[in-house]
């Protein structure tokens, strides 16, 4: 079947580049430094921009004295709820019952609902003035008792209800627990992450008259667009978001905080471009992070292994100002057949900021638990962790008994097994030794659903012969400068660097988030569409033309490549589409390819990555859409330091056709290395007795850094998924960092014989 | 398309209008002349004392390739070198400086041409989102120059002081491994 | 983020001159520690001056080992006398920080480093080092970095140090002149000072007095020493523990030991202790054990860092072990 389809789908030149190991095409210029982030756009008389924080985690502001500071050289304006404009509830019936992120307008009353929140913007002319005054703004607050302990939140807290779907049940779980051999119930924790891009969110934001341009770090340039306009109550038209590169973002650039507004009101105030960066200290409360989990999980197997019963409870949190799921048992009811399974979900409000989508929500957090608490079933049942997964392979999806699209799970599990060398694994926790270290394998499986949002994409071809293809789509160091260009030029048949691929602009065709692992799913195809149109309409132009070799063919007995359109048959009949263009006396010729839906289904983008509603599954009303994948992952540990060395990690990934292998590669690096940070080393704590961020700053959260990365090999079990887009690629941005905490968690049982259930596992946990 | 739904429709363009704005405010009188040589350029700045060597090539001097990630020492984004030698400049004081050769990514390329940790970095997919390449770059650059760092172990250790969010460790060590061998 | 005047002096003397003439001027040399301060408002100098161009040597005298103050921490790491004679010492630099901070802090700056706690590093908690009896939130806060020795009901931070914590064992001397002209030696044990009731005070220099050499005894048998940090990456990460140890064994027998620990205590922790219980006992993991555990007793936990202990001691001895090893 998938032959077949490639034989009919994949119908131009799209063997030429795509797949191939291209160098980023954006790489000159983020090695010289010339990458222009948002921060970086020189503006003609710029100020700049400061942020307010509440000190308080809930309260009343009862006082704000900026006389101080007003006093100080430079500064140009200070906006607090005192004088800041009234703006419009992002809230609406409009867009699908609100926008996703943080719906909270900033500046609107004096209520502090979380540390950090962003209580007012000083403006000066210079970064030190700004960031001098704002030190002396003396605020007086009315303080209330916090909620921010996540038990006692469950307990006497609002709740925020994601919803039925995040409560699915089907068998009876009680019976299945029965049936079953052996059992485990353990509980697993992960703590509150921050993404921690190393560029930290920036807006400038520069008005002429009643127009605003905003350079915007963002992941989402069009929905960044929408909400500005909303808020500040605009014509969507008169707002433009330009975000060419994004210095990182992993979720926390992907909705709507507060900080662009504030920037677009602070330019206004003072009738001056402002550049607004948050500092490293303010990404800790300003944009989002990965919320608190406590995950109980129930599992039954019987005599040969077969599971019986999965129960899966999430015990989780989110703000009072914004509501999110971490939908931690979606993967739970799709990974392994299962003929009893009960899936909860319990969010509590607490004063906290808004978490959001994190490298992997749900995925990542979820994968965690239920991977560590198959492997201790695998162990108390006796069989190789590997082959108890092999023996609960789901076939067809468990809850909706589709079909998967394109599902080769076992051969990631046996590639990476045999290039891991798992054969050679004595099971006996503390057996295997190199000198005073343990050494520990453990592995897991990974997942991660595909994703395929509408998208336009526009392709102009030049008379000079350059070819300009664009979407407002976004490269958040993901590759999708050079996966668009090489498809652009495979469509088309050119060289690389006849093709210039335009993005980050809400100017240029609509696109989605560049969430969900989605990017390269959806632009592609309109990318490639959108250059058979353009030169498509090439080809009528000639056939039309009695000055051209090729009038009065037709448009079927056409081709083209290397920049000529040509006689399928007879390639020496034809003319470059310099020819056709200078003839016509024409600058250039367009094709723009919309969304097909634009209309109902359009609007749903905002509902479908909106926080805690993640599909189910991505794709067709007939098939079940997911990527899979295999871990394994060695460990050494020297049992007096205690200090968990990942040595070795080899994945198999099941992603469809990949687009770029070198970029493909760097994003499964990459995805594993966020997870092995989550494994080992990152949290956010808060202050026990003011529930305030008390770690914010990079050298008390730690991230992975060169010291603790492993040798890592990457296999691509390859099957173009032809369900998903007709290029057959999948996503690839997440699912490296599903199941990656698992595998390395159980590998340090494998080492020690010991089960930390509560990550991140640092040398005290292993006492 | 976004017409509100509440009765109320609050325009910040009614609100706030333009000639409003300040004037110019009050420039500061505690500058001093700071004379700084970045990429073999002379410039002669007026700066308080206490703006950084990082604020200054990025928001004075138009150099942006120079990045900002922590601005507290604690990510190595900004780093550039000093003299041949590798520090961070969110930490040292632009007027500290004077008189001393400062190298930032701007001006490693000569006459267009890359320098080879810049190819390389290229080549082996040194990087994702490209915040921290510039400091990882000058890092390498000067880690060379150190001569500290002969094994796989060591070149790790020793590059330790750049944080890359995006993971793209490998492509990086790769990088200087192959730079590395070249200029030995 | 107070904004301040700025000067490069001239001579010792000019620097010392200038900053004894105004109560809220500081010598600023590498700055590492400083601006990273300055900029969360924990410092607030009205004058910097600035003594970084001042020469920085590394000289050799009858033995002792003389560092400059404003030598960098890379300077001395890599100096063929520190790598050879003081193996810890060395070892204990490049475990801290990064290249780049390296390359730019020093001696004299390393001795001044502050410490690592989060509620001092935020202006907007009470602090007893910042403001005189506003209180210690650490004490039933996030302690988990905290000290377990050394500590007051004032304050609980860890003295942050590796470079401190290998020079404690060496016994090293700090060389200081003071506004008047006159200058002392201090002895490393007693330049920090534990926080008792003034935990504001942090060391034994005068305002003015400026640190212009730390020297370290000849102390051949040294080169047999080691450094062991645990932290929660494997660099760029301040120690949750550390031990610096030197070792002189005669045949089976120890006949000398220096014991510090970093991560531990308010101050560089050594351990006379430790020491005592090495000096004369067999070379060997029970007497490794035995000295591990003298240098953990008395020691005070709080919530979340009682790990601490257990931590301490097994790195100790993992250290003194390695050292064992060696030759």
């Amino acid at each position: 079947m998938v032959t077949e389809m490639t034989s009919t789908q994949d119908r131009t030149n799209i063997q030429a580049k795509t797949g191939k190991n291209i160098d980023r095409v954006d790489g000159r210029l983020k090695v010289t430094g010339e990458a222009c982030y948002s921060a970086e756009f020189p503006l003609e008389g710029i100020a700049h921009g400061y942020i307010i924080q509440s000190t308080i985690a809930k309260g009343t502001i009862e006082a704000i004295d900026t006389s101080q500071a007003e006093q100080l050289p430079g500064v140009l304006a200070i906006l607090t709820h005192q004088n800041a404009p009234k703006l419009n509830s992002l809230k609406s019936k409009n867009f699908g019952g609100g926008y996703p992120g943080e719906n909270f307008l900033p500046l609107q009353d004096n209520q502090v609902h979380f540390d950090g929140q962003h209580i007012g913007i000083v403006v000066a002319e210079t970064y030190e003035q700004a960031r001098l005054a704002a030190s002396l703004i003396e605020i007086n607050y009315d303080e209330a008792e916090p909620m921010f302990d996540l038990e006692q939140a469950l307990e006497q807290s609002e709740r925020y209800d994601p919803g039925e779907r995040l409560q699915p049940s089907w068998g009876d779980i009680e019976g299945g627990l029965q049936q079953a051999a052996v059992t485990i119930e353990e509980t697993y924790t992960t703590p509150l992450e921050h993404h921690n891009p190393m560029e930290t969110s920036a807006t400038t934001a520069e008005w002429h008259d009643d127009e605003l341009t905003v350079y915007d770090s963002t992941q989402w340039v069009m929905g960044t667009r929408g909400m500005i306009a909303r808020g500040l109550g605009l014509p969507e038209e008169k707002v433009r978001v330009i975000s060419h590169f994004v210095g990182g973002g992993f979720g926390c650039k992907g909705f709507f905080w507060t900080h662009p507004l504030l920037a677009a009101i602070a330019a206004r105030k003072v009738n001056r471009p402002v550049r607004l960066m948050l500092t490293r200290q303010q990404m800790f409360s300003s944009c989002g992070h990965r919320p608190r989990t406590v995950q109980k999980i129930t599992l039954g197997a019987d005599n040969e292994g077969k599971l019986t019963a999965i129960r899966h409870h999430t015990d989780t949190e989110t703000s009072f100002v914004g509501d999110h799921a971490e939908p931690c048992g979606n993967i739970t009811k799709m990974l392994y057949a299962c003929p009893n399974m009960e899936i909860k979900h319990q969010i509590a409000r607490t004063n906290t900021g808004t978490p959001t989508p994190m490298r992997g929500p749900g995925e990542t957090s979820g994968t965690y638990a239920l991977e560590a608490a198959l492997d201790e079933l695998a162990v108390k049942a006796g069989i190789d962790p590997m082959e108890f997964r092999i023996i609960n392979h789901a076939d067809r999806h468990p809850q909706s008994d589709k079909p998967w699209s394109s599902k080769h799970l076992i051969e990631c599990y046996q590639r990476a097994a045999d290039a891991f060398g798992w054969q050679n694994r004595d099971p006996r926790p503390g057996s295997m030794r190199e000198g005073d270290d343990l050494i520990g394998w453990g592995m897991a499986t990974a997942t991660y659903p595909g994703y395929r949002f509408p998208t336009a994409a526009k392709a102009q071809i030049l008379a000079n012969g350059k070819v300009i293809v664009s979407s407002a789509t976004h490269d958040l160091g993901t590759g999708t400068y050079t996966i668009m260009t090489q498809i652009a030029a495979d469509t088309l048949g050119l060289p690389i660097e006849r093709v210039k691929f335009e993005l980050g602009d809400s100017k240029l065709p609509i696109a989605s988030v560049s969430g969900g692992s989605s990017t390269a799913a959806s632009v592609s195809p309109a990318v490639r569409s959108a250059c058979e149109a353009a030169c498509f309409k090439l080809i009528e132009m000639a056939i039309a033309d009695n000055e051209s070799p090729l009038h009065d063919y037709q448009a079927e007995e056409i081709t083209t490549e290397a920049g000529r359109i040509f006689v399928k048959e007879s390639p020496e009949i034809g003319e470059t589409y310099e020819a056709v263009l200078q003839r016509h006396n024409l600058p250039l010729v367009e094709a723009e390819i919309s969304p097909q839906d634009k209309g109902s289904r359009y609007k749903s983008i905002a509902a479908r990555t909106k926080p805690g509603i993640v599909e189910d599954e991505g794709g067709s009303d007939e098939f079940a859409i997911h990527s899979f994948g295999a871990h394994f992952v060695e460990v050494r540990i020297n049992p007096r330091r205690n200090q968990v060395k990942v040595s070795r990690v080899v994945g198999a990934f099941d992603v469809g056709r990949i687009l770029n292998q070198k970029t493909a590669r760097s994003q499964i690096y990459g995805g594993t290395i966020f997870g092995i940070g989550m494994a080992l080393m990152e949290e956010t704590l808060l202050d026990p007795h003011s529930g305030r961020v008390i770690i914010h700053n990079l050298a008390d959260y730690h991230v992975p850094i060169q010291a603790d990365i492993p040798e890592m090999e990457t296999i691509f079990v390859e099957y173009p998924d032809y369900h998903l887009n007709p290029l057959g690629a999948r996503g690839i941005g997440e699912i490296a960092t599903a199941g990656i905490a698992a595998a390395v968690v159980n590998a340090i049982y494998h080492a020690t014989g010991k089960r930390v259930r509560d990550l991140p596992i640092t040398p005290d946990k292993l006492l | 398309m976004s017409t509100p739904d509440s009765n109320r429709h609050f325009s910040i363009l009614d609100q706030m209008p333009i000639a409003e704005a300040p004037n110019a405010s009050l420039g500061s009188d505690r500058t001093i002349a700071v004379k700084l040589k970045v990429n073999e350029t002379e410039h002669e700045l007026q700066l308080e004392p206490c703006v950084t060597l990082l604020d200054t090539l990025r928001e004075y001097l138009g150099l942006t390739g120079t990045k900002k990630g922590c601005d507290h020492g604690q990510c190595g984004a900004c780093t550039v070198l000093v003299e041949g030698e590798r520090v961070v400049s969110c930490l040292s004081l632009a007027a500290a400086h004077q008189g001393e050769e400062i190298t930032t990514i701007e001006g490693l390329a000569k006459d267009n041409k890359l320098h080879p940790m810049q190819s390389a970095f290229i080549k082996h997919d040194g990087f994702q989102c490209g915040y921290c390449t510039p400091g990882q770059i000058m890092s390498a650059v000067g880690l060379i120059a150190e001569g500290q760092a002969q094994t796989d172990g060591e070149i790790k250790e020793l590059m330790s002081g750049n944080i890359c969010r995006c993971g793209a460790y490998l492509g990086i060590l790769s990088a200087i491994k192959e730079v590395k061998e070249v200029t030995a | 983020m107070k904004h301040f005047t700025y000067e490069r002096a001239s001579d010792r003397t000019d620097a010392i001159t200038q900053v004894a003439a105004n109560p809220q001027a500081k010598f600023i040399a590498g700055g590492t520690n400083f601006m990273d301060m300055w900029k969360e408002g924990v410092e607030t100098p009205e004058r910097l001056i600035d003594i970084r161009k001042f020469p920085g040597e590394i000289t050799v005298t009858d033995g002792t080992l003389r560092l400059d103050a404003t030598t960098t921490n890379s300077q001395v790491a890599y100096h063929s006398q520190v790598r050879d004679r003081y193996p810890v010492l060395s070892e204990a630099i490049l475990a801290g920080a990064s290249p780049q901070l390296r390359n730019m802090a020093t001696t004299g700056g390393n001795l001044m480093q502050r410490n690592r706690c989060s509620y001092f590093h935020d202006v907007s908690y009470p602090c007893n080092k910042r403001v005189p009896n506003s209180g210690c939130p650490a004490i039933e806060g996030i302690n988990r970095m905290h000290a377990i020795f050394g500590t007051s009901d004032r304050c609980i931070a860890a003295h942050p140090s590796d470079m401190c914590v290998a020079l404690a064992a060496l016994g090293a001397v700090v060389q200081t002149r003071k506004p008047d002209g006159e200058t002392r030696n201090i002895a490393f044990k007693d330049f920090h000072l534990l926080p008792g009731d003034t935990p504001h005070i942090e060391t034994a220099l005068e305002h003015g007095e400026l640190i212009e050499a730390v020297e370290i005894p000849p102390l051949p048998w040294a080169k047999r020493s080691h450094y062991l940090k645990v932290r929660d990456r494997h660099s760029y990460a301040y120690a949750l523990v550390s031990a610096a140890v030197a070792l002189e064994i005669e045949g089976d027998k120890i006949v000398n030991a220096r014991v510090a620990m970093g991560g531990v205590g308010t101050k560089p922790w050594r351990s006379p202790e430790a020491e005592n219980a090495l000096i004369g006992a067999k070379n060997n993991e029970e007497s490794f054990i035995a000295a591990a555990s003298a240098a953990l007793e008395g020691a005070k936990p709080y919530q979340y860092n009682v790990f601490k202990i257990e931590l301490a001691q097994s790195t100790l001895v993992q250290a003194l072990l390695t050292v064992n090893s060696e030759q």
